[in-house]
């Protein structure tokens, strides 16, 4: 069996093997159901899917520093890798794409628009920024009933730090010094408008100072550097040291979604330009390197992990849609009719 | 004999506080936030030693932002807590506007009720006070529109006890709307201790037999002063307060107009696209035949908003003796 090598440019923040090959394979299940819900979108099975390839580094460093059953994640729809990380079924990611019954919105929600109360991901809307105020709610309540072991994960894009709803949770959760993480996934685009048409600074980390809260950068596609970076701020969170906004920095190598095409606004080169930032083949390579995997693993777990998608995409295309009668429950705790 | 409810006398400010205190009391899950609800124990002092008594971690003093006052207490009520947020005039509510249509009244649906948003939403709303265009507007017609959320608008302090604590009992989001023009002019017997009037339950504040009058809030009060009037001329009017707008008591109208024959529905917010609209959209589906006399509705005019000069403001209300006089032609139609 092979051994790790440990060497200058890999510091694994005690990780052990077999959480390393857990985060590649998160990674590769990430990407493989973005690439599922292109097909299905393409072969007319479903209407709309939502990619996230570039993220996978993000999404698998924070799952690792997200403690399970105590943190509260406040995912955006592109937190697919997250949401897995943290626990959620990818047969729960198939039923939001196929909009079937037993999706756990019901078939209502977009794609991508997960929600589990028991795995502690709240529920969201598609309006950029409107989360992050119901993020700080939760920060607040965890602190006001004391619970030191908790805080909240609270992501969003770029294009979110433009938001009013934004600016104003930043700056209660700092007033509050509340158990709070924001984590930007800034990876460029705000579907065709572009870092430089939303700001007018360079990283959108400088805005912390505004708050007077620590701002951090790491790498998105260094899984491990986003580990240890989210968990210092969890830890620091979780402590009583108060919120920090941690810029993930990547690369939106899809368009925004299949409803999307980026040609319109963003050429070939400019998105081969940043291939070496896409942070599957860095972090197998790294692995490679250092022993932890093999070729020959890697080319298992993606045997593994597509073989697993194959089988949940079955069983949920399998699965009835909602009945039309779905239509009318759960708007209030009573009837739906205005009329009493 | 029935031996009468010990009660106390209150005007609306005192129970709306009343109220607060007995749930703040009641549970410490009571999350009151808002801006200048702490120290300066909010604007109309409705708040005024709560945060001496309950700490500044239940009365919160928030940053100057009302979406995010909303938005914060959306959290806090997905995560168990059982908040009230306030926004200082129900004017400042724009801001508000996606947290409360778009987040707070669809968390149970989206979400297929795995997470509620038991969230109360308190606001001042109203004219009558000088409050110009950004201190007197009446914001329910943009609001009752929306299913997932509920408003009431009670305007006797009785009311204001019962239907505040069935908003902050319940398990969905509700609109909870305050005429400050009332706060101080309106005194009434509140039973002490807890109580509750369900939402979506109208009120027959006086009962009459050849004219149904309809409305809530301020109107309320003035239309009873008319319909008091008019006894003496041997007319005799029946009027409903609503007190909830959505839910909407379609019982207690139907049961009405079938006996008056006659609907007058008087409201302060603007006329097109109003609470009236809905309910003689109602009537006319649900009681073509029972009407003797067209449906007539006495509301505020379609102007952006009462102006600060007392010739406007007094232009955009509905004086009793209006509501007197339309009373009378319907009467004698």
């Amino acid at each position: 069996m092979a051994k790790a090598i440990e060497s200058p440019s890999f510091e694994r923040y005690g990780l052990d093997d077999d959480r390393l090959r857990w985060m590649l394979r998160n990674m590769h299940l990430q990407r493989t159901l973005d690439n599922r819900g292109f097909q299905l979108n393409r072969q007319g099975k479903i209407p709309f899917a939502t990619g996230s390839e570039g993220h996978e580094g993000i999404h698998a460093g924070a799952a690792v520093a997200f403690s399970r059953g105590k943190d509260v994640l406040v995912p955006y729809y592109r937190d697919i890798g997250l949401c897995l990380g943290i626990g959620m079924d990818p047969l729960e990611a198939l039923l939001s794409m196929f909009a079937r019954g037993a999706d756990r919105s019901g078939g209502r929600q977009f794609p991508n628009h997960f929600t589990s109360k028991a795995i502690g991901m709240l529920s969201i809307s598609s309006i950029i920024a409107a989360h992050c105020p119901h993020a700080v709610g939760v920060a607040y309540a965890m602190k006001y009933r004391k619970e030191t072991d908790r805080a909240v994960l609270c992501c969003f894009g770029d294009g979110a730090t433009s938001e009013g709803e934004w600016h104003e949770s930043v700056n209660f959760a700092a007033v509050h010094r509340l158990p709070i993480v924001f984590l930007c996934e800034n990876n460029e685009w705000a579907i065709s408008t572009p870092r430089e048409r939303q700001m007018a600074i360079a990283d959108v980390v400088q805005k912390a100072a505004g708050y007077g809260i620590p701002g951090v950068i790491v790498e998105g596609a260094d899984p491990l550097a986003v580990y240890k970076t989210v968990k210092d701020a969890l830890d620091r969170a979780r402590s009583g040291g108060g919120p920090t906004l941690v810029e993930a920095k990547c690369y939106r190598f899809l368009s925004h979604t299949t409803d999307d095409d980026d040609r319109t606004y963003r050429s070939r080169e400019e998105i081969e330009k940043h291939r070496h930032l896409d942070p599957v083949p860095r972090f197998e390579r790294l692995l490679i390197e250092c022993g932890i995997v093999t070729d020959e693993g890697i080319a298992e777990i993606k045997k593994e992990v597509l073989a697993q998608v194959n089988e949940v995409t079955d069983r949920a295309e399998a699965m009835p849609f909602p009945a039309p009668q779905e239509l009318y429950t759960n708007v209030y705790e009573g009837t739906h009719e205005p009329w009493l | 004999m029935a031996v009468a409810a010990p009660t106390q006398t209150m005007n609306n400010v005192e129970a709306v506080r009343a109220t607060l205190y007995e749930a703040l009391k009641a549970d410490p899950r009571t999350i009151v936030l808002g801006e200048d609800v702490g120290a300066r124990g909010n604007v109309f002092l409705i708040t005024k030693g709560f945060i001496e008594e309950f700490g500044p971690e239940r009365i919160v003093d928030t940053p100057l932002a009302e979406a995010s006052i909303v938005g914060i207490a959306v959290g806090m009520a997905m995560e168990g807590l059982r908040p009230i947020a306030e926004i200082q005039f129900a004017d400042f509510i724009y801001p508000a506007f996606n947290q409360i249509v778009g987040e707070a009244a669809k968390t149970r649906y989206r979400s297929n009720g795995d997470y509620t948003c038991p969230l109360v939403i308190r606001t001042p709303y109203g004219g009558g006070v000088r409050g110009a265009l950004s201190h007197s507007v009446s914001i329910e017609a943009l609001f009752y529109h929306v299913p997932g959320l509920k408003i009431v608008a009670p305007s006797f302090p009785a009311d204001i006890k019962g239907l505040l604590t069935s908003a902050i009992e319940d398990p969905d989001p509700v609109l909870f709307l305050e005429h400050k023009r009332t706060y101080r002019l309106v005194k009434g017997e509140v039973p002490t201790g807890r109580y509750t009037i369900p939402i979506g339950k109208a009120d027959v504040k006086r009962a009459g037999d050849q004219l149904t009058v309809v409305s809530y809030g301020l109107y309320v009060h003035q239309a009873l002063d008319a319909a008091a009037r008019l006894e003496g001329d041997g007319m005799s009017i029946e009027v409903i307060d609503l007190r909830s707008i959505r839910p909407m008591d379609k019982g207690t109208i139907l049961e009405s107009i079938r006996k008056t024959r006659k609907l007058l529905i008087v409201h302060e917010d603007n006329k097109f696209g109003g609470i009236g609209a809905e309910i003689a959209a109602m009537v006319a589906e649900e009681a073509f035949f029972d009407l003797d006399a067209p449906i007539r509705r006495l509301c505020g005019p379609d102007v952006p908003a009462m102006g600060y000069a007392a010739p406007l403001e007094e232009e955009f209300m509905i004086s009793t003796e209006q509501m007197a006089e339309t009373m009378r032609e319907l009467v004698r139609f």
